[in-house]
């Protein structure tokens, strides 16, 4: 298959840009995938029903040589190890990295490889499905740098780690990669924040992060998708969990044309567990889509999934929850719940729970609801003096509590409950303006 | 002027004649007790003043202060000091009972031109109302009425109403699924709440809440129409001869029209 003629002229900027090894064999290796891959079918399965059209109509154009002035207050954490890549490429004047334990290595990837890191040619690509998934490849085949995190034995971190990835800051088409390795040694612990903020126009993303973690290591990883209205966004995060190891994921996605995350955590050691919890936001012409698999492949593992959607206009959501629990993983508890709030008639949600089970001795749950505001709910804060339209915007908000407030860090909860709040707004003014 | 007065009401639901002309007159300070079998249409009446949507007046009218009530929307009445206590007090998962009730009382308060409360003086007066139906006080961090128990329920629609000091407080079966401690705890604040500008309309299908909180005038609701309207003693009477004594009445009264 030929490469869709919308990158071309991204690939061959990323060939021709110099890079250390192993950054410039992967980057080959990529190339050769996507040029096989190409863009994916709506007749593959995966991909049935996600409309790639912001993508296929588009020419992208690799990032600008000198890189976008960019306003990062609004996302930013205070007291956090910050790293900030702009269009690409790191940002030395926002990042903020705090002195750091022995051992611990918060950076980037060209600076790490370019030292000669081994963990950065140990572990940068072993994880993503570079061979089977065309945004993956895409990727590797073009990424610039990225993030590089490492966690020693036995450290804990205190302050978060947050990775921000700014893109598309002009009208222009761009095609942005970021990357994120994350490397967790044994009874680490560290909380990682990706955030992804565009600027404007219909510029594509296609991040790759790969976690691994190491026996007993504890990683909490919080994303933020705030992508421009006509942005696209396809991520894709791989996970590796060692025995005992724990790693609790919060993924927000506020809108963008089309974001979609496809995400494989495997608990590959006994007793590791994956908490998975997410959210996302669509109006207008929008799509969101969570392609998640949880692979048991080892005994006495626990995972569980919570997804929350709230979708207007004529958007539309897909969740795909695949649970799979392979012969060995005898004791495993797996649980998954997606549900959707409809707040208009024309927005549909497909939510495909998938369980394959091959071990006997297993707990498996699964549901997905799709539904409207409660009625009897908006009519009992009404008979309190509530208008009806603070009501309503009251138990959209409640319904994406159960979410944000998971996570662990208050400026990043505080920031997107004024964020939700403000786009929940505006989709009533568009009703009744409409 | 009285601050309810209800004319021949006709109410229908999903094309069935619930309320075949109710007529009632509530005064400041009174406490009038709506009593009546299942399906009498007391929960109907209830909800008609309260505002739900789902209900058709057909005939009548209500004036509430002299204003047509049945004009206003949910919210308005509420802010114009009406308040219901519903029977079944719906769960709102995410939203806070204290953060429901200070943006409760923000609304009621911006409506009259007042400022919104202080945070701390909410809170001590949360503390002081919440004592009245000994409320326990983790119930304001947690969700509205999520995983309450029905007593708990019930004394947070007093509490609720406590807080908003409304001047029309309707009790729909508040007694019901309550046992005697609950009942007493409830009727106790209820109590507690009786002012010279503040009336109550007490729906229940048993008089055993009659015994705590005392009537000024007993109506007995049956198919639709006030049958039978007395003092206190109409409830006793009630307790000892049942409603099939008055069986008769709906035929009667639909005749003397």
């Amino acid at each position: 298959m030929s490469v869709p003629a919308a990158f071309s002229a991204a690939l061959e900027a990323a060939a021709a840009a110099p890079a250390p090894e192993p950054l410039r064999a992967l980057r080959h290796a990529g190339r050769a995938s996507f040029e096989q891959l190409g863009l994916p079918s709506r007749r593959q399965e995966e991909w049935r029903f996600t409309r790639l059209d912001p993508i296929g109509e588009a020419v992208f154009e690799p990032p600008p040589a000198v890189p976008s002035r960019v306003d990062i207050s609004a996302w930013k954490i205070p007291a956090s190890h910050l790293l900030v890549f702009v269009d690409g490429i790191l940002d030395t004047e926002l990042s903020d990295v705090q002195e750091l334990p022995d051992g611990v290595l918060v950076s980037n990837l060209v600076l790490a490889a370019s030292a000669g890191s081994r963990l950065v040619s140990k572990h940068l690509g072993s994880l993503a499905p570079v061979g089977e998934h065309f945004s993956a490849a895409l990727n590797t085949a073009v990424f610039a740098d990225g993030a590089v995190v490492h966690l020693p034995l036995g450290v804990e971190l205190e302050q978060p780690i947050q990775l921000m990835f700014v893109s598309g800051a002009d009208s222009r088409a761009t095609l942005a990669a970021p990357r994120v390795l994350v490397v967790a040694g044994p009874s680490s612990r560290a909380t990682v924040v990706e955030s992804h903020v565009g600027g404007g126009g219909a510029s594509l993303s296609c991040p790759v992060s790969e976690i691994v973690l190491d026996e007993e290591a504890t990683v909490e990883h919080i994303v933020v998708v705030d992508e421009a209205s006509t942005a696209s966004h396809l991520a894709v995060r791989q996970v590796q969990l060692a025995a005992r190891s724990s790693y609790v994921a919060r993924t927000v996605s506020l809108g963008g044309a089309l974001v979609r995350t496809d995400m494989e955590v495997t608990l590959d050691g006994e007793a590791a567990a994956a908490e998975l919890a997410g959210l996302y936001l669509t109006d207008g012409d929008q799509q969101a889509d969570s392609h998640i698999t949880v692979r048991h492949a080892q005994p006495g593992c626990r995972s569980s999934q919570l997804y929350k959607g709230i979708l207007a206009g004529s958007s539309r959501a897909v969740f795909n929850g695949r649970i799979v629990v392979e012969l060995d993983a005898q004791k495993t508890d797996a649980r998954q719940s997606n549900r959707n709030l409809l707040l208009s008639d024309q927005a549909t949600v497909n939510s495909n729970p998938q369980l394959e089970i091959f071990a006997d001795d297993v707990r498996c749950t699964h549901g997905s609801t799709v539904g409207r505001l409660d009625e009897e709910a908006v009519f009992y804060l009404r008979s309190r003096g509530i208008s009806r339209e603070q009501a309503r915007r009251l138990l959209t908000l409640a319904f994406t509590n159960e979410v944000v407030e998971r996570i662990p860090i208050e400026s990043v909860r505080s920031r997107l409950k004024s964020e939700i709040s403000r786009r929940l707004q505006g989709i009533e003014e568009e009703k009744d303006s409409s | 002027m009285s601050l309810l007065e209800i004319t021949d009401l006709h109410v229908t639901v999903e094309n069935t004649e619930i309320l075949k002309g109710i007529d009632l007159t509530v005064n400041p300070g009174e406490v009038h007790a709506i009593m009546g079998p299942n399906g009498s249409g007391k929960s109907t009446l209830a909800s008609v003043l309260a505002g739900r949507e789902e209900y058709e007046v057909t005939g009548g009218e209500v004036r509430y202060l002299g204003h047509d009530l049945l004009e206003l929307a949910a919210e308005t009445r509420a802010r114009e000091g009406l308040f219901l206590a519903f029977q079944y007090p719906v769960e709102i998962p995410g939203v806070a009972n204290s953060y429901f009730l200070r943006t409760a009382l923000n609304a009621i308060r911006s409506y009259r031109g007042e400022e919104e409360i202080d945070a701390v003086d909410f809170l001590s007066m949360l503390r002081d109302k919440g004592a009245l139906v000994k409320l326990d006080e983790n119930l304001l961090k947690r969700p509205v009425n999520e995983g309450f128990s029905g007593g708990e329920k019930k004394r947070n629609e007093i509490f609720q109403m406590a807080v908003l000091e409304p001047r029309l407080a309707i009790l729909d079966e508040t007694d019901s699924g309550l046992d005697i401690d609950a009942l007493k705890i409830v009727a106790d604040g209820v109590n507690s709440l009786r002012a010279p500008d503040r009336s109550f309309l007490v729906i229940t299908h048993y008089q055993r809440l009659l015994n705590y909180i005392i009537p000024d005038f007993v109506h007995v609701l049956m198919g639709g129409r006030i049958v039978r309207s007395g003092g206190r003693e109409l409830a006793l009477q009630l307790e000892d001869h049942g409603y099939e004594w008055l069986e008769d009445e709906p035929a009667r009264a639909a005749e003397a029209q």
